[in-house]
């Protein structure tokens, strides 16, 4: 027979919370170790084109990203909607990849200044008039080895 | 009286979170950058002029402002007739282009027999994808045609290096790299790309 209880006779036994710091250290550690420090605020706004024939790139001291899209909403008011390029944290104009590139190239040590990558991260909505420009500017300054940014995708046509 | 619950012991969850720190450690993968890896071509100063090759050595590959794909039409008799070509056939014609043919067939380019280590004399074929866009083309079709010329390519090496060695080229290449070479010189990346034209305008 069911017994009926007074209520409220019995407490609830407390909850330990001595193990809340390894949760915590856990959620840290899980932070710390994923997230990517993001090295410039982006000017424009670049999707990735997809592709599969993909090769990582190994040592980002080599690298340095030139990016090219249309200007962020916030931007676009002032900068119109044409794509444009970003060097570093602005807008720039293709007449300056030269002297960027030899700026970065300056900051490598001197038995790695011929290995300097340019990663070309362009939106794949962009014209290729402009990506033409950059390349040219990029073979005159003699930084030969580029990368197309993409997104890695499975191949579709296996 | 009531029993009391007894406590739950916490003694052992220091070994959950670790268990979960772990998992997710070896789990999460980190966002790397990759792309498709070019090399740009060196500045040529104007006096010099290119190399003459022979047009059934060139496979054309144009693409125009409006995305649309016009390739080197193999199957006529003209060396240089062009035809339009859909987007999916592109990876299959490069690479039956490529693919060496001996004996020698005015259709497909020229062969050389080279001298390779671990492969021995080997047909080389010596067609090179000449690919060429205009000004108004998007960045998506130009990384898409780049995509499928690098992926034949390498299904050629592929096979090449299944014959040989019994293994996939990238396998080859982490764990072989002299022979990942010769697959590379058997089969090389010839590609080029022409100066682009403005006929759409910007």
């Amino acid at each position: 027979m069911a017994k009926f209880r007074k209520e409220g006779g019995k407490k609830l036994p407390e909850i330990s919370t001595s193990s809340l710091p390894d949760i915590i250290f856990m959620l840290l550690f899980f932070f710390m170790v994923s997230t990517t420090m993001r090295e410039v605020e982006l000017v424009v706004k670049v999707t990735p084109p997809e592709a599969s024939e993909v090769q990582k790139l190994e040592d980002k001291s080599l690298v340095s990203y030139i990016y090219i899209g249309k200007p962020v909403k916030r931007l676009a008011a002032k900068m119109g909607t044409d794509d444009r390029i970003q060097l570093n944290d602005a807008y720039a104009e293709v007449n300056q990849i030269r002297e960027f590139v030899s700026l970065t190239r300056e900051k490598l040590p001197d038995y790695n200044k011929s290995k300097q990558i340019i990663s070309l991260k362009v939106d794949e909505g962009a014209k290729m008039g402009i990506v033409t420009d950059v390349k040219q500017e990029l073979r005159k300054s003699n930084a030969l080895k580029i990368n197309y940014s993409t997104r890695k995708v499975a191949d579709t046509q296996k | 009286m009531t029993r009391e619950t007894p406590e739950v012991s916490a003694g052992s969850m220091a070994d959950v979170a670790f268990l979960l720190l772990i998992f997710f450690l070896v789990t999460t993968t980190m966002a790397v950058d990759s792309g498709i890896m070019r090399k740009l071509p060196p500045p040529v100063p104007d006096d010099i002029k290119a190399p003459p090759v022979k047009t059934r050595n060139v496979f054309q590959v144009l693409i125009n402002s409006a995305d649309a794909i016009m390739i080197s039409d193999k199957t006529a008799q003209s060396a240089s007739a062009m035809k339009e070509a859909n987007k999916k056939d592109l990876r299959r014609l490069v690479k039956d282009f490529l693919t060496p043919h001996v004996p020698d067939n005015p259709k497909y380019p020229e062969t050389k027999v080279v001298d390779i280590d671990f492969i021995g004399k080997y047909e080389k074929s010596k067609g090179i994808v000449s690919m060429q866009n205009d000004r108004g083309t998007s960045y998506n079709t130009y990384i898409f045609v780049q995509n499928e010329l690098a992926a034949a390519v390498r299904e050629l090496r592929d096979e090449l290096a299944n014959q040989y060695f019994g293994m996939d080229f990238n396998v080859l290449l982490k764990t072989d790299e002299a022979k990942a070479k010769a697959i590379q010189k058997a089969v090389p990346m010839a590609i080029s790309e022409a100066e682009p034209v403005n006929f759409g305008g910007k």
